[in-house]
């Protein structure tokens, strides 16, 4: 029974390539490197051929994309800290990205099987079998993904799975002038994710760790983050959790129901007999 | 850094900064502008190393500095000023570096009479010419004469020193009059110590409007991280140039450096940030009206102006400026060839004299004046790029033909028919003469050539594809514009046509447009020696017409028959300097000056700063880098008295390229407004001068006239009608006027509109609304712009007054993807009197909410502002 | 081997993946995804914007640059780039980016298409016009100029070393001595 149902769509670590299997892959983007210069945005935009979202002034600090979307799959968010004096302040910047998360929603909850983990255990929407019902954009609790201009399927960072095929990395982490962005086996980004901790936490107090930790509501992302304040000032949600995360349970529930069921069956045709 | 050092190009290189103790980014955005370089700043903050941010604004560098210090736009001088009145009272200076290496010991005449005795100028001043004459800088026993004179006109970029004249009274390759022990009341340590006597951290923080203890900190940051042990190193960019005292503000960052002994020294040094990919090489192969290749001058028209004279009023006696002849004969050799001959001074004659000031500005009232009939406008936007661009489109609207080469259709190529001032009504497609040539030209990867970046390095691009359509090289556009005028020459009558005809000109043609060969330019530029074999370096040129040499300082890039500068050994296999990663002028040197990184014993200061040193051993000077000095002259090698050019300079005097090889705290010769820097307001500026009735650098160019006209001043009546601070500057999603940028989907989506950054305090000040529209106006022009109120900007307290900036980027312009008003529209047209660059980065404005006017009635508009600033009718 | 031409079903039933979340819902477009710079040819080039000098690696296939990226062997950038520089595709192959030359004659009122060749003959004559009607071969006081003082150029320095060298060149010869470029600017 366990052979065949681990149902979690943790599937990051459920080896179903066989020999095929890879490391799995993923980014840390330690946000206390970053300058906000948005090469990710657009080395990633270069790379996927993705369309401009439009030529609209925010207002909101240096930052005109706004959000992830289908066409943009990095965005930079900027908060301003300024003290109350203002000679000194805080001018936050961060990479966000899609999160490749251990117990991917997306994944799970895809009626095509379009939604697909790799074998670099990162998630990836594949175009030609996404019908672009848009399931996957209410199962993902950070709202990575979006419907794409160009051909109405849905879109998101596939953190360059035809780059990584080569042996190239993803182009965001390629371009990060300051290696912000890093990409790398997510094994040891968790522990240089931790040691970098340590090592910056005496002089940035409020730093910390975001989806580094296996046991959260998405069971860690294939995307770990260095925040220097918490999540929800940069507009991650703070305890993101995996709609399907009980899906095992149901799936089990589910099971003894469908046992019950044919058993009952079973006893009644004997009982006809 | 030409006057301080010797060279006007970046001590250092890039990727040393990772080795710097301390950084102080001043004058420049360096994360915005140059993030892939910033990584350097990085490291060296990762490896512990203060990295301080001194700038009008909390920019995104400001960001990750460990220190923002908000100074007031346009009082960097006075900074600067406070951290050297900090070295000097605390006796914090590099003492054995500054006695040895630099001019500190050097005894002035009686005469000379510092800007703290008269009240904001030095001896010499002419308030008839508005420029100084400069016997009295001089070095004591060391005057200036003969046709040096020259140089007293003083609107011209003084570049070689007139010093050169005066140098047989070197004695041993030293001064006349030295004290080393720094005590006598006229060396220049001394006269240096007085100067800045009154920058104390007090008055400079009421200045800049700053903390006292800002400065100190910076300046104890500093001296903490200087020394046998440690280095730190400026990066500076437009922010410091773009001024009307632009040359004496880096003069002041030189001094520092020179005082603390941080320059030629690995993790030290000045990094010049440029913002285009090769603005040094257009400065070293000088698309300048006063230079010709290689920092040569050109020549100015007076009564005696043959070769000879040249030499010896624009060349140096010692030094390596003494190797003029060679360098100017070399390149008359390369553009006539067989033609130049000893006898005919080889074409000397041929070239054309400049006299007085020719730069694009003053091109630009030229062309309004109608003596400037023809136009070329190479990759470059300055209906939108140029200060008070509504002038420069004004200024294209009367001429008889202009050439445009760039990739789409920019504004300068438009503006006949959509200038705004055709929207207003000033002007008239019908009305405007110029026939206008749109030329489509080739991408860097559609043509090959080398680029040279902002540490001197040569770097060469491979074309990758054809170009499309009609689209063209530059070479290829020059080349064969070249050809046809030629053959026209040689067909007709021109007036003096010699030049033309004599010029050599065959470069080989490749495939079907009959492309130029670029390398075969490149080798002209390094030149070739009597057989025709590729020189290997400058030290081979001949004075007799034996050698050709396209640019000297560039002698070496294609040593060996090799394209030196495509080279392109990985990083990763390399030491930190990378020497054979492409080439850098000169000979290949990536740190200038580092003599200076040893000891006047020729050892290294400490271990851990390491990097040229002499070894007894082989007999000559090695290390990390190729030695900037003579390989084999000994540390203690005194010259003789009377020895010439290079033999003139002593073993222990790094500064190869100056007279006396020393750095120059006091600059006697080659700097039009003053050996020393002074604060001095901006032209345009809220604020009276807290330290000199002087109120603006009194050498300032202006250019004074309708459409050109100057917010008043505090001095002058009506200096409120201006009452804010405004300046300029660039994102780091755009690239300068915008035609690389705006026609970019990428690019244009990230910073979709024009807006203005204003404080919260300003913002209730005048009722502007976040999100919404605000016009921001000058004695010039009116734009408008989105408002970003942000807590970025502060308001600062100067002279107890509260002063309020607005802060504008200036990529925007009528056409492209994204469109918007373009804020260089504001600026004035008022130059730095030694490199005629304007000032774009302190002027005065005004704000209000709302939408400016439209078409006709913007006329109407800026004539009631000028009114309300007594302007009217004044030109 | 090429399970993929299995139905997917069976893939499903008969691999490791029988929920379908992984190998067995690869489609053969995802199996056969490579980066399109795998088998294109490199041209090694220098990132055209600022002046760190970035390196660049210039990707082309079938004379078609496919992708623009930084060069890792470049000590300076060590394969990295800046928002601008990662546009450097976007740039040279932007939408706005025009390929035939236009005219606008005096006081017209629309661009005229006119053949290269024919733009060169031109601007040669203005050139030589110009140059005729405003030559100055002395000043007031006799000193010899022998310059061409109705011609300006005003010239990008994104321009290459070669190109500002042979500019430098005919323009002095010609006389030309008001040349300048956006290094002032």
């Amino acid at each position: 029974m366990s052979d065949f149902i681990d149902l979690t769509s943790a599937a990051a670590e459920s080896a179903t390539y066989g020999a095929d299997e890879r490391d799995r892959m993923g980014f840390f983007t330690d946000t206390t490197l970053c300058i906000g210069c948005k090469a990710c945005e657009v080395a990633c935009k270069e790379w996927n051929q993705l369309p401009s979202d439009g030529y609209e002034f925010t207002g909101e600090s240096y930052d005109n994309t706004k959000e992830l979307s289908g066409n943009t799959w990095r965005h930079v968010a900027f908060v301003e800290q300024m003290e109350p004096e203002r000679d000194t302040g805080r001018w936050l910047m961060e990479s966000d990205v899609c999160k490749h998360c251990t117990h991917a929603g997306c994944l799970d909850v895809c009626p095509t099987g379009a939604i697909i983990r790799t074998e670099f255990g990162t998630v990836v929407i594949q175009d030609d079998i996404c019908n672009g019902c848009g399931y996957c954009v209410v199962a993902c609790p950070f709202g990575v993904i979006g419907e794409k201009q160009e051909d109405h399927t849905m879109g998101k960072c596939t953190l360059c799975y035809d780059r990584l095929k080569v042996g190239e990395q993803p182009a965001c982490a390629k371009a990060c002038p300051t290696e912000s962005i890093q990409y790398g086996v997510v094994d040891e980004l968790r522990e240089r994710a931790e040691n970098r901790l340590q090592k910056i936490q005496e002089k940035f107090a409020s730093a910390q760790l975001y989806l580094n930790d296996p046991n959260d509501g998405v069971g860690g992302g294939g995307s770990l983050f260095l925040l220097l304040d918490k999540p929800q000032v940069y507009g991650l949600p703070p305890n993101p959790i995996v709609p399907t995360k009980d899906l095992p349970q149901r799936w089990r529930t589910a099971g003894i129901a469908a046992a019950a069921l044919f058993g009952a069956v079973v006893l009644c045709a004997v009982s006809r007999r | 850094m030409g006057t301080s050092f010797g060279r006007g190009g970046a001590t250092t290189f890039q990727q040393d900064l990772q080795h710097s103790d301390c950084i102080v980014i001043m004058g420049s955005n360096m994360a915005e502008n140059h993030p892939v370089g910033f990584q350097w700043v990085m490291e060296a903050r990762e490896r512990g190393a203060q990295v301080i941010h001194v700038d009008p604004r909390f920019t995104r560098t400001s960001a990750v500095a460990t220190k923002h210090v908000p100074i007031r736009a346009g009082s960097d001088i006075a900074f600067l000023g406070g951290i050297i009145h900090y070295i000097l009272e605390n006796e914090r200076a590099f003492k054995e570096y500054v006695v040895n290496y630099t001019n500190a010991s050097v005894i002035l005449r009686e005469d000379f009479k510092d800007s703290e005795d008269l009240d904001g100028f030095f001896s010499g001043w002419h308030a008839d010419t508005n420029g100084y004459t400069f016997e009295t800088w001089q070095y004591k026993d060391m005057d200036m004469h003969g046709s040096a004179g020259q140089r007293e006109d003083h609107s011209l970029l003084a570049k070689v020193p007139a010093f050169s004249q005066k140098v047989d009274a070197l004695k041993n390759g030293e001064p006349p009059h030295m004290d080393k022990t720094l005590q006598d009341p006229r060396c220049v340590y001394q006269v240096l110590k007085r100067h800045y006597a009154r920058y104390t951290p007090e008055t400079v923080a009421r200045i800049c409007g700053t903390e006292p203890q800002h400065v100190i900190d910076v300046a104890e940051a500093l001296c903490a991280n200087s020394g046998r042990e440690r280095t730190s190193a400026f990066c500076y960019s437009v922010a410091w140039t773009q001024h009307t005292t632009g040359v004496q503000t880096i003069r002041g960052a030189a001094i520092i450096q020179l005082l603390l002994g941080n320059i030629g020294r690995p993790g030290g040094g000045i990094l010049a940030l440029r913002g285009h990919a090769s603005i040094q090489g257009s400065t070293d192969i000088p698309t300048l009206f006063n230079l010709l290749p290689g920092y040569v001058p050109m020549p100015h028209a007076h009564a005696h102006d043959g070769l000879k004279d040249f030499i010896q009023s624009e060349g140096a006696k010692t030094g390596y400026w003494g190797n003029m002849d060679k360098y100017i004969v070399s390149l008359l050799k390369a553009w006539f060839g067989e033609r130049a001959t000893e006898k005919n001074d080889f074409c000397f004659d041929l070239l054309p004299r400049i006299s007085g000031d020719h730069s694009t500005y003053r091109s630009i009232m030229g062309m309004l004046d109608g003596k400037v009939k023809g136009f070329f406008c190479i990759g470059e936007n300055p209906a939108v790029g140029s200060a008070n661009s509504g002038l420069h489109r004004r200024a294209m609207a009367n001429l008889e033909w202009l050439v445009v080469r760039d990739f789409s259709e920019i504004e300068s190529a438009s503006f006949w028919y959509d200038a705004p001032e055709i929207e207003t009504g000033e002007l008239r497609t019908e009305s405007i003469p110029t026939e206008v040539f749109w030329m489509p030209a080739a991408a860097h990867t559609e043509k090959d050539g080398s680029f040279t970046n902002t540490q001197r390095l040569l770097q060469w691009h491979h074309k990758a594809v054809e170009p499309q359509g009609d689209a063209r090289s530059d070479l290829w556009f020059y080349y064969h514009l070249g050809k046809r005028i030629r053959e026209k020459i040689a067909q007709q009558q021109e007036p003096f046509s010699d030049p033309v005809a004599f010029l050599t000109w065959n470069y080989p043609e490749k495939g079907e447009t009959a492309d130029p060969d670029a390398q075969a330019v490149l080798r002209e530029i390094n030149g070739w020696d009597a057989s025709g074999k590729a020189l290997s370096d400058y030290n081979a040129l001949k004075a007799d017409g034996s050698t050709a040499c396209g640019c000297w300082i560039y002698c070496g890039c294609f040593k060996d028959e090799v394209n030196q500068t495509a080279r392109r050994k990985p990083g990763s296999e390399q030491s930190w300097v990378a020497p054979e990663w492409a080439w850098a002028w000169p000979a290949n040197r990536r740190i200038i000056y580092n003599r200076a990184s040893a000891d006047p014993q020729g050892k290294p200061w400490s271990e851990r700063k390491k990097y040229v040193w002499w070894d007894d051993e082989i007999g000559g000077w090695t290390g990390h880098d190729v030695p900037d000095f003579n390989k084999t002259k000994r540390p203690d090698y005194t010259p003789e008295t009377g020895a010439k050019a290079e033999d003139a300079i002593a073993g222990w005097h790094p500064f190869i390229m100056q007279d006396d090889g020393l750095g120059w705290l006091f600059v006697p010769a080659g700097i039009v407004d003053g050996p020393l820097p002074v604060y001095y307001e901006p032209h345009e500026s809220p604020v009276k001068n807290p330290l000199y009735s002087q109120q603006a650098n009194p050498c300032r160019q202006e250019f004074p006239r309708t459409f050109n006209e100057s917010n008043p001043s505090p001095s002058d009546a009506h200096g409120n009608v201006f009452p804010f601070v405004l300046h300029t500057y660039r994102l780091t999603e755009h690239h300068t006027a915008g035609g690389m940028s705006r026609t970019v989907p990428r690019l244009s989506e990230l910073q979709p509109e024009f807006f203005c950054e204003v404080s919260p305090e300003l913002a209730q000040m005048r009722g502007l609304v976040h999100g919404d529209w605000a016009m921001i106006f000058t004695a010039r022009a009116v734009v408008e712009a989105r408002v970003m109120v942000t807590d970025r900007v502060k308001p600062m307290r100067v002279e107890g007054k509260t002063l309020h900036s607005v802060g504008l980027p200036y990529h925007w312009g009528s056409r492209g993807l994204v469109t918007g008003d373009s804020a260089n529209d504001l600026l004035s047209i008022t130059l730095d009197p030694n490199v005629h660059i304007q000032e774009t980065k302190g002027l005065t404005c005004d704000i209000i909410a709302g939408r400016r006017p439209r078409g006709a009635d913007v006329p109407g508009f800026l004539n009631a502002v000028r009114t309300r600033a007594h302007l009217d009718g004044r030109t | 081997m090429n399970d993929r031409a299995l139905w997917p079903v069976l893939r499903q039933a008969g691999g490791k993946d029988p929920l379908a979340l992984g190998a067995a819902a690869k489609s053969q477009k995802t199996a056969d995804w490579k980066a399109r710079i795998n088998d294109a040819k490199v041209v090694k080039s220098i990132c055209p914007y600022c002046a760190v000098g970035c390196g660049q690696k210039v990707f082309v296939k079938d004379e078609k640059i496919v992708q623009i990226e930084g060069d890792p062997d470049s000590p300076i950038s060590r394969g990295r780039l800046c928002p601008k520089g990662s546009a450097t595709l976007s740039l040279v192959q932007s939408p706005l980016r025009e390929y035939n030359v236009k005219y606008r004659r005096p006081y017209g009122t629309r661009w005229e298409d006119l053949p290269l060749e024919r733009a060169m003959e031109m601007i040669a004559d203005r050139v030589l016009k110009t140059r005729r009607e405003t030559w100055e071969a002395k000043d007031e006081e006799g000193n010899t100029l022998n310059r061409c003082y109705g011609i300006a150029h005003l010239g990008g320095a994104t321009l290459d070393n070669e190109e500002n060298y042979l500019m430098k060149k005919i323009y002095t010869a010609l006389g030309v001595v008001q040349v300048e470029n956006q290094a002032r600017l």
